[in-house]
């Protein structure tokens, strides 16, 4: 299966459990620990950065309805997404997880943030973006032992969404092979 | 309603593609390895997904759909499919029962994982990097490298206020946490203090009172600030919940009667340890007993090193 990548059958994971494995824990920590950046590898997805691909491949499948934002819903990555993934596409307002710019995510009021008896009903971004670095606004919270600092794309949506905790939407960010993530709980403030 | 939604559609091809059947041989690997610590790979997917969800919201209990597992429910089914979720090839597994390694439950969910995923085991807290634990907290203080797995029978700390899970969701919801209070209260008033010593309700981030699984209450404070990740699994009940690193928990309690992180108050009899959680064990049929710890890890180790306990002298003669 040596496809070219303009073809929908590449990108997938070549050992699909270990890479998945592999991918997942550098998400879990990401998650645990708001602003750790860890890389990852095993995805490859027409117009994604690997990150985003390899998170796709890691979390999404047919039970898992997925928004594309912007210009990345188009037919590459759709073709890419039905054939490695099962992920059926959905609104914004529908989606479990949705992927795409900031600017095309906005405005992310339209994004599930769980309900008050289930917070867990909310959905997950997936944000490209085109640097990630440890420095920008500060974040504290569970998770960070004293501060962190993620270089996000604004700072006032995700202090919104914090105001709404236990409900609220959670984010991982990607660029090039890596990421990192910013859950609901996280409280960020400019400096 | 709280039944998390089973996946019924077909698999996507992501799986069909590693079936044995299927799987194109390019890397001569074994076709075994298609179940990677036993679980499929939709079943992890969506165990990771409430595992994020766990993280994100500190404390809450996340419904998931738990599967039927090679071992009866009370051998810790929900850590078991943490744990495989968790495991990727490169890690080195610890299991404890109780504080022991070498219990039949510790020593069955070990091996299930050496023969499904290939992972390294270790009978020393430092050296591992997941730990699943029945009902103890290491003595050894847990770091950034590491992901403490619990076993959980009954994930809902206000069950015995109220059997409904429609009225206990409520609860959560509305932080209509006075019952509880009320509960460790007539404990003070029946036995002039809390008599609760396991699964003793904390409350996580200031938000959510959660079950820390029936932990003594002597490790209640290795909950809070801890390095670590700490996950929660009952298969029995299918929740997932989650205290990440350096989080704040606080053990319930009231200011004229404030949580006492209490043990045994002797010294293990075979290490000396004096700050470590210890059992009592009947040494013979007169009644005699001696108290060691319950972390045999941390009490091998001590030992090894040299120090010794009332009892270490007749041990050795
Ligand atoms: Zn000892």
């Amino acid at each position: 299966m040596n496809a070219p990548l303009t073809s929908p059958l590449a990108g997938g994971f070549a050992d699909p459990a270990r890479d998945a494995a592999h991918a997942f824990r550098a998400v879990l920590d990401a998650m645990a620990r708001p602003g750790r950046i860890h890389a990852v590898s095993g995805g490859a997805a027409p117009g994604l950065s690997a990150a985003a691909a390899t998170v796709l491949l890691t979390l999404t499948d047919a039970t898992t309805a997925l928004h594309l934002a912007g210009a990345l819903d188009n037919d590459a990555l759709r073709r890419w997404i039905a054939f490695h993934t099962g992920a059926p596409l959905a609104a914004a307002a529908d989606a479990g997880f949705a992927l795409g710019r900031w600017p095309d995510l906005q405005p992310v009021t339209r994004f599930r943030i769980g309900e008050p008896a289930f917070p867990d009903r909310s959905a997950t971004l997936i944000v490209e973006v085109e640097r990630l670095e440890p420095d920008g606004p500060r974040l504290t919270g569970p998770g960070i032992r004293d501060t962190a600092r993620l270089s996000l794309p604004e700072t006032a949506a995700f202090r919104a969404n914090r105001a709404l905790f236990p409900l609220g939407f959670d984010i991982i960010l990607t660029c090039g092979d890596r990421l990192a993530a910013l859950p609901r709980s996280t409280i960020v403030e400019d400096c | 309603m709280s039944a998390p939604r089973t996946p019924s559609r077909a698999m996507p091809p992501q799986d069909r593609a590693a079936r044995p059947g299927n799987r194109p041989d390019r890397k001569g690997t074994a076709v075994s390895d298609y179940n990677f610590a036993y679980l499929d790979e939709q079943t992890k997917r969506m165990i990771r997904r409430a595992l994020l969800k766990a993280l994100a919201v500190p404390g809450y209990q996340v419904p998931f759909a738990s599967r039927e597992m090679p071992m009866p429910y009370g051998w810790g089914t929900g850590g078991v499919q943490v744990t495989a979720a968790c495991l990727t090839p490169g890690d080195r597994l610890k299991v404890i029962d109780q504080g022991a390694d070498d219990t039949t439950n510790a020593v069955s969910i070990r091996r299930f994982f050496q023969r499904t995923a290939g992972v390294a085991v270790t009978e020393r807290t430092a050296d591992a990097t997941v730990i699943q634990t029945r009902h103890r907290i290491p003595e050894q203080p847990l770091t950034e490298a590491q992901i403490l797995v619990y076993q959980v029978p009954i994930p809902e700390p206000l069950r015995f206020l109220e059997p409904r899970e429609t009225e206990t969701r409520k609860m959560h919801e509305l932080e209509e946490y006075g019952l509880m209070h009320v509960k460790l209260y007539e404990d003070i008033a029946r036995h002039g203090e809390i008599a609760t010593s396991y699964a003793y309700p904390v409350k996580v981030e200031g938000r959510y009172v959660m079950d820390p699984s029936p932990i003594p209450k002597f490790d209640n404070p290795k909950l809070a600030d801890n390095p670590a990740i700490q996950l929660f699994g009952a298969g029995r009940e299918s929740r997932i919940y989650a205290v990440p690193p350096y989080s704040q928990v606080v053990s319930l309690d009231f200011e004229d009667h404030p949580f006492v992180a209490s043990k045994a108050d002797h010294d293990c009899d075979l290490c000396g340890a004096s700050e470590s959680y210890l059992d009592e064990v009947i040494t013979d049929d007169r009644g005699s007993r001696m108290f060691v710890c319950s972390d045999t890890d941390f009490c091998n180790a001590r030992q090894a090193a040299g120090h010794r306990g009332r009892l270490s002298a007749q041990e050795v003669a």
